[in-house]
């Protein structure tokens, strides 16, 4: 539950018998006891120097009186020092990244694929637009156009995407070398990663992802099953046993940089802890699965009435990865990564992704889109990186989404963790990039939960 | 205090002051492509300052 006073907010939940309370304009966290924990129902700011007496009359039939009134005192203190209900100050940023550069692109380099996955947001790979490959004049226009863009961001990022992006391994190769080449002159530090299937990979093409991705995105969902029954080859058999083994020599070979084994689960594996698992006992261990977004009227679609069991797949995983960490051995699972202690700023904390602001995605043909989830959409074409030019219109629209002006991100206690959610599945779901997706917003909501108990659980064990 | 553990210190004001160099990564580029997450990823500026 929540309370929120005009500007003041705090989140307080109950999680492995403790009482757990953050902050949320502060981003501080406590630990505290169960007077507190109810105290905070009725205690508000501003504090009186003495605890009053209806707070006392309300408690005494649990609480001692004197109990009652140091915890009320300690929370005074927390409050005076900031962390308590804290007042939300930061409405004045919202409005300092619309002009901002361009920074990072969504590198469509082939809209084909060799997997027919069912739940694929781009019908399969072609975006229903049809099956391409992008040519290399177009990812150089697209380099150049990402610089230009650019003025004042040392770093940029590319992200080869697809359908799946090693079909078109030739143009990857050569749009790095190209990348670098232009870093050089204009003083730009490329990052670059890839999100692919795994289907094609052999010993060169391992070399090379190794050597330039700085972060790499393996897609496979888990137990050989329930990959199988849904990332599907076009001759209808399942990927798993490929890819797998060309997962495995990847990792192996990747020394420390960063890498993830990323699935999708969907409604027939809300068990997917087992997935998680299953990648961590075939030896990966940093690794990512997120809930599928699609059509709500597919079989396999996530339903409302399938949260509670969703959050009680997320209460196990948080067991399952405790004990494998108390075994003292390693694993990281995307969504419970939080920094309570630093983080990003909150002024990039205000806005998700920067779709369609700072990130764009560019397709085989050249076409701008705000990112790679509205690619096919004609009402959010931005322009072409042959020309250069790109619609004000829909870039300050993006500009504009923010957690202040989506109504639902004004009321809730995440809004600085998920900072808005994801613009493309407000407008999939919802027809409006600032209508926020609930569904969505119950599973942001329950990782969000659990990776501040996890480190709560870490740092407590530490004491 | 007897009742309150304090976790963390408040950090969220203080990262205005030298906030928003736009060095940091998309964060929809690291992991997720579907399912945005902010609060999980590293501010650029502090890495490069460690």
């Amino acid at each position: 539950m929540h309370v929120m006073e005009e500007k003041v907010m705090i989140h307080k939940f109950k999680a492995k018998d403790l009482n757990i309370v953050l902050d949320v304009n502060s981003g501080a966290v406590h630990v505290v006891d169960d007077i507190s924990y109810d105290l905070l129902d009725e205690v508000k700011p501003p504090f009186s120097m003495e605890c009053p007496k209806n707070i006392i009359d309300t408690f005494s039939d649990r609480y001692k009186e004197e109990d009652i009134k140091e915890a009320y005192e300690e929370l005074k203190n927390l409050y005076n020092e900031k962390m308590l209900f804290m007042e939300d100050q930061y409405e004045v940023y919202a409005n300092t990244r619309v002009k901002s550069p361009i920074k990072s692109i969504c590198l469509h380099v082939s809209h084909d694929c060799n997997l027919r996955c069912k739940y694929c947001f781009a019908s399969t790979g072609d975006f229903g637009k049809g099956r391409k490959l992008m040519p290399l004049s177009i990812g150089k226009a697209a380099i150049d156009f990402l610089i230009k863009e650019s003025p004042d961001r040392p770093n940029l990022e590319v992200d080869f995407f697809g359908g799946e992006p090693m079909m078109n391994f030739g143009v990857v190769k050569d749009l790095v070398a190209y990348s670098l080449e232009q870093g050089k002159i204009h003083n730009k530090n490329f990052r670059f990663t890839i999100t692919t299937n795994g289907m094609i990979m052999n010993d060169e093409a391992i070399d090379f992802i190794n050597k330039y991705m700085d972060n790499v995105v393996l897609s496979i969902d888990g137990r050989k099953e329930i990959n199988d029954a849904m990332r599907v080859r076009v001759d209808g058999k399942g990927s798993y046993d490929i890819i797998i083994e060309n997962f495995k020599k990847l990792v192996a070979k990747r020394g420390k940089k960063e890498y993830y084994v990323r699935g999708t689960y969907t409604r027939n594996n809300l068990d997917f802890a087992n997935d998680i698992l299953s990648l961590y006992d075939e030896g990966f261990k940093e690794i990512s699965v997120e809930p599928v977004m699609d059509d709500p009227t597919k079989e396999y679609s996530l339903q409302e009435e399938d949260l509670e069991r969703i959050y009680e797949e997320y209460d196990k995983l948080v067991d399952e990865i405790s004990k494998i960490r108390d075994s003292g051995k390693y694993i990281n699972f995307f969504h419970f990564m939080i920094d309570l202690n630093q983080g990003p700023c909150i002024i990039k904390r205000l806005r998700g992704c920067g779709s369609g602001n700072e990130y764009v995605a560019v397709t085989p043909d050249g076409d701008i889109y705000p990112c790679h989830q509205f690619v096919g959409n004609e009402d959010f074409l931005m322009g072409n990186v042959l020309d250069g030019e790109i619609d004000q219109d829909i870039k300050t629209q993006f500009a504009g989404a923010h957690v202040f002006s989506k109504p639902k991100c004004r009321e809730c206690w995440a809004r600085f963790y998920c900072s808005g959610g994801c613009n493309a599945n407000n407008y999939i779901f919802n027809g409006d990039i600032l209508d926020s997706y609930d569904l969505a917003c119950g599973i942001q909501k329950k990782r969000l939960e659990s990776a501040i108990l996890m480190k709560i659980l870490e740092m407590l064990k530490q004491q | 205090m007897k009742h309150v553990i304090t976790i963390n210190k408040a950090n969220l004001a203080k990262s205005a002051n030298k906030g928003g160099c736009g060095k940091c990564q998309a964060s929809c580029q690291s992991a997720c492509k579907t399912s945005c997450t902010v609060g999980n990823q590293a501010c650029a500026r502090e890495e490069e300052e460690k």
